[in-house]
């Protein structure tokens, strides 16, 4: 590969440039809106782990970021735990749910991995709905924010922006490297051709299994400081339309890329709100925008231009990815 | 990466799209804003929707389209039932659009989030098609005005009234949800103080649409009463196949607890006839509801539905006590809105008590055999009038934390 | 005993009664989830707009009914028949493109399908619902003594055992049902052999479709006619479907059954839980028996 170092900090610069408009973006837009983008996006490239990196569709991810979040906010608003480690709490119960549920349905392939997956999550639901603990369908509300680290008061917004940022950051990095790892490799090979990979020696089941644990926490994270951001937990959250959802965003975005499912998310959310004012008509422009998505735009947005810029470009520079 | 690069820098740009703050022109005043905030695509959307929001044109453009001397203006949006988009929608308005007061608010979980998202800011919420009786219980508002009705008023109307009729052993099919259990627990309360038993009751799942198993176990039961403590398309199923199996023909009575005339028009009179609800406005009841009935029929098409009356009914007030307090200020308006009796087209004498709950008369209805109907939506007949100082939950058993126990 | 186990054990004859009713709901549950099996099992398509297919049927019965007055009987002929065309034009235009992709993408695509059809009928009908009446033919019941059985429930097994079994021996034990399924594993080599393949898929689709929309007009009397009528019933289907085994038309038949009777008797005992029950046998089906009861692939 031609020019290392400069490609090196040619990287650094964007990584740069793009923390810098992170950083700027609460100044210019509304930072709840960011916020939820961001928790979205941390969960949709969690999913897409499973999904575009392993090739494994879970159709109940929506289990582990509601889970966590419900405890998180239980915990807070409960036993008023300090917010790092409520969302520690939530983030935990989640990463013990992915070895569960992931144990039992990595045993399977393809459609009857997602189905066991669906099924799992039902379950989860049905006891979100019955238990004392999550309010049933009013959810917990009225969950407190509290102070980070004892100093500063999330509840101003900007401090709570960047705390949900850094969040972001870190669950994102965790991603990347393990994409971006011998790991990764492995379960790229996976979802080639298993069987192969199976040949030449690796115990897919255990990667598999890793991956789904990885994945299940870091949309634990994500859920955990949503419940933070919106200070409520509620069955919309472990809802398997919310399952669904992930799944929009990831596909809207590109699956099997990095920023896909991020782009995605926070399209999703844009929509979202841009949407409401429209009322009625909602449902039919989803479904117009997933067959559109299915038909037309199936490498998603980032997947789209990863693939015509380079050739638009092409003539003056041919940049290796 | 460099792909990727281009595309954060559009994605962001994007994004601006889509939640710019309005600038607002400098020099003109700032208008008053109500907004709108219901189910408008999905299960809810029947009882709101946009008749809420043409209900609301309605008040403003009948107060006069202005108050304090500024303009009014009405927004809405779709909570598509979900709280944290009823919540990001309600910050987002009151924080970056300068909204004054949220309106409508049907299902407890968004009505709830949202009411706790104006309590922090002093904004104002007027819930007319929400019906949790918890929303002037455990999570109470200063500025949080509950308008139409709740569960403990719906529970207390039918449930007493069909005791007095002789029906004094009742049988429960509830919505496993805690509105159902909330409707149960209320009506069986009732039941018992008025002398009868409650023999049995089953929880069911939302959303199941088969209720033969039920209506089985409720006939087994013989009970004089079947009182349905559940909500919209369960209730219709219910009623459905209650018919389907002979319930009322066998002699046993049923009772919706939350029904709406929306659903008594989805069941139609063959099917429905017979059954007792309890409802806080019926377009038919006398010359005033009529007459604003047809109004609202001229705007927007369909007959108005209690909660779209209820809607313009807490704008108009709403309007009047701000207009009285001189201010735009949450805390005073609702303080005022307590002060000045409610006297509107379907209400005489209301009163709005220290916890936000609107003190109104409720009405036991009948619905009609098909034969008595003589013209579209002539559904229901009024068999009692359930005065406001009966039909909701005294402030001595309130868990709100505003009231304060002696 | 924990206070969420309501065992309160019903008499013999109130317990055969409640099993009888889960025997008709699962005749339902057979019906519905036929067309689903033979679209997955014959195409290889994750058929999510099943539910808003099914609410069609009934909202045609409805539709028929008031705009035309043709009632009930005929509406069981020409509902699905209407329905089946409409199925098949979006074959023709969606669906065909997904054949050889990924079993997301199909999934993904009904989904999308699926909404907004339920959206533009919630946008003009509204959520709440339209009356349909019982035909005055099987109206009333039959008083049996240990409980009262309505006339239409009857009408319910018989017709839904009537189809489920003519729609097995077709696929299963007719030419046509043969060169169906041949065309499905190899449709090169039918293709050689003059069968329009192409053809057939679209027809077969359309026929998935038509009993769907079968299923929704003999809904429509007992079950309240709305947009939203499918939404839920959607992922209860997918579930008999896989137990019953994803590729096999009798699994989805014996699943159906079997689920309404499970069904019943988890409303007896455990009635909160009865919409779970299916999840948890489902789990447990693909846990121990991946390809479902009958299923071929595994």
């Amino acid at each position: 590969m031609a020019g290392a170092p400069e490609m090196a900090r040619g990287q650094a610069a964007r990584w740069a440039i793009l923390f810098a408009l992170a950083a700027a973006a609460p100044f210019f837009f509304y930072p709840i809106f960011l916020m939820k983008a961001l928790c979205f996006g941390l969960f949709a490239a969690a999913f897409n782990l499973l999904l575009g990196f392993t090739g494994l569709l879970s159709l109940g991810h929506a289990v582990f970021m509601g889970s966590a979040s419900y405890v998180t906010a239980y915990a807070m608003k409960a036993w008023g735990l300090p917010p790092l480690i409520g969302i520690l709490a939530g983030t935990g119960v989640a990463a013990v749910l992915g070895v569960a549920f992931g144990w039992l349905a990595i045993r399977r392939q393809g459609i009857y991995f997602a189905m066991v997956t669906l099924a799992l999550s039902q379950m989860v639901y049905f006891y979100a709905v019955e238990s004392k603990y999550t309010g049933g369908e009013d959810g917990i509300q009225a969950v407190p924010r509290g102070m980070l680290l004892g100093l500063i008061d999330l509840n101003r917004p900007l401090a709570m922006y960047y705390f949900v940022l850094a969040v972001f950051i870190i669950g994102f990095a965790i991603i990347y490297r393990a994409v971006h790892s011998p790991f990764g490799e492995v379960l790229k090979a996976i979802r080639e051709n298993e069987p192969r990979a199976i040949s030449l020696g690796y115990r897919t089941e255990r990667y598999k299994l890793l991956a789904f644990v990885l994945s299940a926490t870091l949309a634990g994270l994500a859920g955990a400081t949503k419940a933070l951001v919106f200070q409520l937990a509620s069955l919309t959250d472990v809802d398997w339309t919310m399952s669904g959802d992930v799944v929009l965003m990831t596909l809207i975005g590109g699956v099997g890329t990095l920023w896909g499912p991020v782009v995605g998310a926070f399209v999703t959310v844009a929509m979202e709100n841009y949407l409401a004012q429209f009322g009625s008509w909602i449902t039919v422009i989803e479904g117009v925008i997933f067959v559109l998505c299915v038909l037309t735009f199936r490498r998603g947005i980032v997947g789209e231009l990863a693939h015509r810029l380079p050739r638009w470009l092409g003539r003056r520079r041919a940049t290796p990815d | 990466m460099k792909a990727k690069f281009i595309l954060a820098v559009a994605a962001a740009a994007a994004l601006g799209m889509a939640t710019a703050s309005g600038a607002s022109a400098q020099g003109a005043p700032k208008p008053i804003k109500i907004g709108v905030m219901n189910d408008m695509s999905s299960v809810y959307s029947y009882l709101g929707g946009m008749g809420s929001v043409a209900a609301a044109k309605m008040a403003v453009k009948d107060f006069g389209g202005k108050v304090l001397g500024r303009p009014i203006e009405v927004i809405f949006a779709d909570h598509q039932n979900k709280p944290d988009v009823g919540a990001g929608i309600a910050r987002q308005w009151f924080d970056e659009q300068g909204v004054d007061a949220i309106v409508d608010l049907p299902t407890s979980s968004v009505a709830i989030a949202v009411q706790q998202v104006a309590k922090e800011r002093g904004k104002v919420t007027l819930i007319s098609n929400g019906g949790s009786s918890e929303l002037t219980g455990k999570f109470c508002s200063p500025t949080g005005v509950h308008w139409t009705y709740d569960t403990y008023a719906m529970a207390h109307g039918t449930g007493s009234a069909v005791v007095k009729q002789g029906g004094n052993t009742w049988f429960f099919l509830t919505a496993d949800y805690a509105f159902g259990h909330a409707l149960q627990d209320d009506t069986a309360a009732v039941v018992k103080a008025a002398g009868g038993t409650v023999v049995g009751s089953v929880n069911v799942p939302l959303n199941n649409a088969d209720f033969s198993s039920f209506l089985l176990q409720a006939q087994q039961s013989k009970a004089k009463v079947i009182g349905l403590a559940n909500a919209g398309g369960d209730t219709v199923n219910s009623i459905k196949q209650a018919a389907e199996f002979g319930i009322v023909a066998g002699g046993q009575r049923l009772a919706g607890l939350l029904v709406f005339i929306m659903d008594v028009d989805a069941l139609g009179l063959k099917t429905a006839q017979g059954l007792l609800l309890t409802e806080a406005y019926y377009w038919d009841q006398n010359d005033a509801t009529r007459a604003w009935a047809k109004r609202f029929q001229a705007v927007y098409g369909k007959i108005p539905t209690s909660g779209q009356a209820g809607v313009y009914g807490a704008v108009s007030h709403y309007l009047k006590a701000m207009a009285a307090a001189g201010t735009d200020d949450g805390i005073k308006v609702v303080a005022k809105m307590r002060e000045l009796p409610i006297n509107d087209f379907m209400t005489k004498n209301g009163k709005l008590r220290e916890d936000g709950r609107v003190l109104r008369d409720m009405y036991l209805f009948e619905v009609k055999k098909p034969e008595e109907s003589k013209y579209p939506f002539d559904y229901y007949k009024q068999l009692a009038v359930i005065p406001a100082a009966q039909a909701y939950r005294p402030l001595s058993e309130s868990e709100c934390p505003l009231i304060k126990k002696n | 005993m924990p206070e969420w186990m309501h065992i309160a054990v019903p008499s013999a004859p109130a317990l055969f009664a409640q099993l009888l009713i889960g025997l008709i709901n699962g005749s339902f549950y057979a019906l519905l989830s036929l067309g689903l099996a033979v679209i997955f099992g014959l195409l290889n398509i994750i058929n999510f707009a099943h539910g808003a297919l099914y609410m069609l049927g009934a909202f045609c019965a409805y539709l028929l009914l008031n705009y035309f007055g043709i009632g009930y009987w005929p509406s069981l002929l020409l509902a699905p028949l209407a329905v089946g065309a409409f199925g098949i034009l979006l074959e023709r235009c969606f669906i065909r493109w997904v054949y050889r992709l990924d079993h997301l993408y199909g999934l993904l695509l009904t989904f999308g399908l699926a909404l907004i059809v339920q959206g533009v009928f919630r946008q003009f009908y509204g959520a709440s619902g339209k009356p349909y009446s019982i035909p005055e033919a099987l109206s009333g019941g039959q008083n049996l003594g240990f409980m009262f059985l309505p006339n239409y429930r009857v009408w319910v097994i018989v017709a839904s055992a009537a189809v489920c079994f003519g729609t097995w021996f077709l696929i299963e034990r007719t030419r046509l049902g043969a060169n169906l399924r041949a065309a499905t594993e190899n449709p090169a080599l039918v293709q050689a052999f003059g069968i329009n393949v192409p053809r057939m898929v679209t027809l077969t689709y359309g026929f998935g479709v038509a009993l769907a929309a079968l299923a929704g007009v003999m809904a429509a009397p007992i079950y309240q006619v709305s947009p939203l009528m499918g939404t839920n019933l959607i992922i209860v289907v997918f579930a008999v479907v896989v137990i019953g085994g994803m590729g096999s038309i009798l699994g989805a038949i014996v699943g159906g059954f079997a689920l309404g009777i499970i069904e019943g008797l988890t409303k007896v005992f455990y009635p909160e839980a009865s919409a779970t029950a299916i999840f948890v046998i489902m789990a447990i089906v693909l846990l121990v028996k991946p390809a479902g009861l009958f299923g071929r692939r595994a």
